[in-house]
């Protein structure tokens, strides 16, 4: 079946373009701040907004649940998006490609950097235990996978990029305020092109606000977001390392 | 309270004799050496304050100079009342010459050093005691408190807009006010100075931050007819100073763990335990609540495997905590609601270990932690998630309940997030309130069988920690398989040995306090 387009969001019937918003006026509770939710709503693009909750959340602040139809659509038919490859081999076969390809373990250092102190997302690509029954790169035979932890300075990374003849760096980035997480993201890149050490290592972002694109646009070859498991990971690192040595890979 | 999960009393004794042990050897290892966060919260509590040119606070100068010269093993306190006692007018005086370390190491011992700084020991130990009556005068004007008290994270980097969210969080009921630190505070050797606006997720701990909180939330305890606790954390490298500034801004809740800035900040093993004595000391006598943070090992690791570690972690947290004068009411042992909502029966694991703490732990302020490791950017099911989180931390009676926020790992919580946790929470207080009371466990039942099991794992930890001594079981990485050496790890070199006539009158004053209190 061939869509037409453009498309809606749909609630209940093709293209009503029903949707949900929620949100916070600056406003003590009152008809006017319901309506000027309301108004919000429909410069918004919402066709027949409708108010369902107007909370006083605080003297001077109301939570808004409003809903509404979108009058805006879009083009399916124009959109690219790119999307780190999906791997399809297990922890065994990674392994054996491995062995077979390179006969040695690959480096994968991973860390979260310089004010940065999360590790959730870090440990479950790291940790033997892994995440959601899929297990951690410590538990891959073919990775020399090394955990750094939180809050390790830019230039430490780089040093230690040297000193392990690293092949893979995973940058584990939790979003804060003022986007502080993609300046360190990027002083990572241009340390590391500055040592000329750019080019010798695959390198990596993740995080729950990380998607291929931004990593991709801030110098990096690949981003995994949210629900990333470390098979993934691992395959993608198998890949992309084999494609740069000139080593072959499955055929696919 | 009669036992539902029939834990052995015995096996819960034994825990408790093996704790003891082990804090009996952190004791012997710790108590020949000081650190300078030590010696520069000795400094702040006798006044010194501000930061030179640089931006560098005094009390860091100060312990530099002293160290470079060789002086800081007596104790900066000694020196402190040296400088009083041979000319220097004013503390602020003091502080300036000892800052300048060719002054400082031509600074001779003054006999009468002690009488000299006695009444600036005094002042501050009378401050504190103040604060405390302060807040016990306050808090007896309200009705009793409904439990748990819903505590609730502001998280906005600016102390100014943090006031904001804390005074929408607090008039719609939240009854703790965390300010969480900028990321990188905990690895800081220093305390940064005055009112700050630019954290990174958080707002820097600061003395005039402190006050500037503590103030807003005393501005609405009249009209919201409560009185809000305000938290910080006690942890990272400069421990004990924030406990310090806690106390003179009278701040009501601290975190503060024996062990997590070793494992989770790969911060020296000596250097935090006697920095968390002290910390403790300064908390026991200003009456702050601790909160420790056992909670950093469900999130690292799997929350079921990890369940004995926690609870023993708690043995140890407990011990260490009532060594440095800390009474039952004020050891918040802390815990969390981090097993992986898709497991069968995973809920019967939570409400086993959360009812577990609540029997083995009766007086302690038991402190809940939300999800944060499972929750997904799928807002509805991280609701849904955090409703049974409620209902478990109200049907074990958990004592502060951290308000789990359904945005939580996308971004620091909005206004309405705070709001609808809070307004989730009073739901589930109101709507489950005799829960508890109704609630009895099938013998040999699932919950009971897996509180058991814990238990005993525990004990087995214990065990093992007890017999090789806490530093060696640091090193072999008992906790959350993370090893830590001894010599290992940050702030190393702000260890040094004491001297055979070692001073801090703090110290001395506070030992003497509590002992008389108790007996």
């Amino acid at each position: 079946m061939s869509a037409p387009r453009p498309i809606r969001p749909y609630g209940d019937k093709k293209n009503d373009g029903a949707v949900q918003v929620s949100f916070t006026l600056p406003l003590a509770r009152s008809a006017v701040a319901t309506e000027a939710a309301k108004r919000y709503a429909a410069k918004m693009g919402l066709r027949e907004p409708y108010v369902t909750l107007a909370e006083a959340i605080a003297p001077e602040f109301t939570f808004f649940v409003v809903y509404g139809r979108a009058t805006h659509d879009i083009d399916v038919a124009a959109i690219t998006a790119e999307e780190a490859p999906e791997g399809t081999l297990s922890r065994d076969q990674i392994d054996e490609e491995i062995a077979r390809r390179f006969g040695r373990r690959l480096v994968v250092l991973g860390c979260s950097l310089e004010s940065d102190a999360h590790t959730v997302g870090l440990d479950a690509i790291f940790n033997m235990k892994g995440f959601a029954g899929d297990y951690g790169l410590e538990r891959y035979h073919g990775f020399d996978a090394r955990n750094l932890g939180a809050q390790v300075p830019v230039a430490e990374l780089a040093r230690l990029v040297r000193e392990t003849r690293a092949d893979a760096v995973l940058v584990s980035a939790t979003v804060t305020q003022n986007d502080i997480h993609v300046r360190h993201m990027t002083d990572l890149v241009d340390m590391l092109e500055a040592e000329r050490l750019r080019d010798r290592v695959v390198l990596i972002a993740g995080g729950a606000r990380v998607d291929h694109a931004l990593a991709k646009e801030l110098g990096y070859d690949a981003g995994f977001g949210p629900g990333t498991t470390a098979s993934r990971v691992a395959g993608f690192l198998l890949e992309e390392l084999s494609r740069r040595h000139g080593l072959l890979g499955n055929a696919r | 309270m009669a036992s539902k999960l029939g834990l052995s009393p015995e096996t819960i004794a034994g825990c408790r004799r093996l704790a003891r042990q082990v804090a009996d050897g952190v004791r012997a290892e710790t108590e020949k050496f000081t650190t300078v966060s030590t010696e520069r919260t000795v400094l702040r509590l006798l006044g010194v304050d501000g930061v030179d040119a640089d931006e560098v606070p005094l009390p860091n100068r100060i312990v530099e100079s002293l160290q470079a010269s060789g002086k800081l093993g007596r104790g900066s306190a000694v020196w402190m009342g040296s400088a009083l006692a041979t000319g220097a007018p004013t503390v602020a005086e003091a502080a300036l010459r000892l800052s300048d370390p060719r002054r400082a190491a031509a600074q001779a011992e003054h006999p009468r050093w002690r009488e000299t700084v006695a009444p600036h020991v005094e002042a501050t130990v009378a401050r504190i005691r103040g604060n405390r009556a302060e807040r016990e005068r306050r808090m007896a004007g309200h009705p009793p408190e409904e439990k748990p008290l819903l505590y609730a994270i502001v998280a906005t980097g600016n102390i100014h807009e943090d006031i904001v969210q804390a005074d929408a969080a607090a008039r719609a009921g939240a009854q703790c006010i965390a300010v969480i630190r900028s990321t990188a505070q905990s690895l800081l050797d220093h305390v940064p100075y005055g009112a700050t606006s630019s954290g990174f997720g958080g707002t820097y701990a600061t003395q005039e931050n402190f006050r500037l909180m503590r103030a807003a939330l005393d501005a609405i305890e009249p009209e919201i007819g409560r009185y809000v606790r305000l938290v910080n954390y006690c942890s990272g490298l400069c421990m004990p100073e924030i406990a310090a500034m806690g106390a003179l801004e009278r701040l009501d809740m601290m975190l503060n763990d024996a062990l997590y800035g070793i494992i989770f900040r790969d911060i020296n093993p000596l250097r935090t335990l006697i920095d968390q004595n002290f910390s403790r000391r300064i908390n026991a006598v200003a009456g702050v609540v601790i909160n420790t943070g056992e909670d950093n090992y469900l999130t690292t690791a799997d929350a079921v495997e990890q369940a004995p570690a926690v609870l023993a972690s708690q043995f140890i947290n407990e011990r260490l905590a009532k060594d440095a004068g800390l009474e039952d009411w004020q050891i918040g042992l802390g815990h969390a609601f981090e097993i992986d909502p898709t497991l069968e029966d995973g809920l019967l694991y939570e409400i086993a270990q959360a009812e577990a703490a609540r029997e083995i732990f009766p007086d302690a302020p038991l402190k809940y932690m939300p999800p944060t490791k499972h929750m997904t950017g799928n807002v509805f099911r991280g609701y849904q998630q955090n409703t049974l989180f409620a209902l478990t931390s109200v049907a074990t009676r958990q004592s502060i309940h951290l308000l789990g926020m359904l945005t939580e790992a996308l971004h620091t919580p909005f206004l309405h997030d705070r709001w609808l946790a809070i307004d989730q929470m009073k739901t589930l207080r109101s709507n489950a309130r005799h829960l508890a009371d109704e609630i009895r466990f099938t013998p040999d039942g699932r919950i009971v069988r897996r509180a058991r099991e814990v238990l005993a794992g525990a004990e087995a930890i214990l065990a093992r920690v007890a017999s090789h001594g806490l530093f060696a079981a640091l090193s072999e990485g008992v906790f959350a398989d993370t090893r830590r050496r001894k010599e290992g790890g940050r702030g190393y070199d702000g260890v040094l040995p004491k001297d055979a006539a070692y001073a801090n009158p703090f110290l001395e004053a506070w030992t003497h306090e509590l002992a008389g209190a108790r007996a």
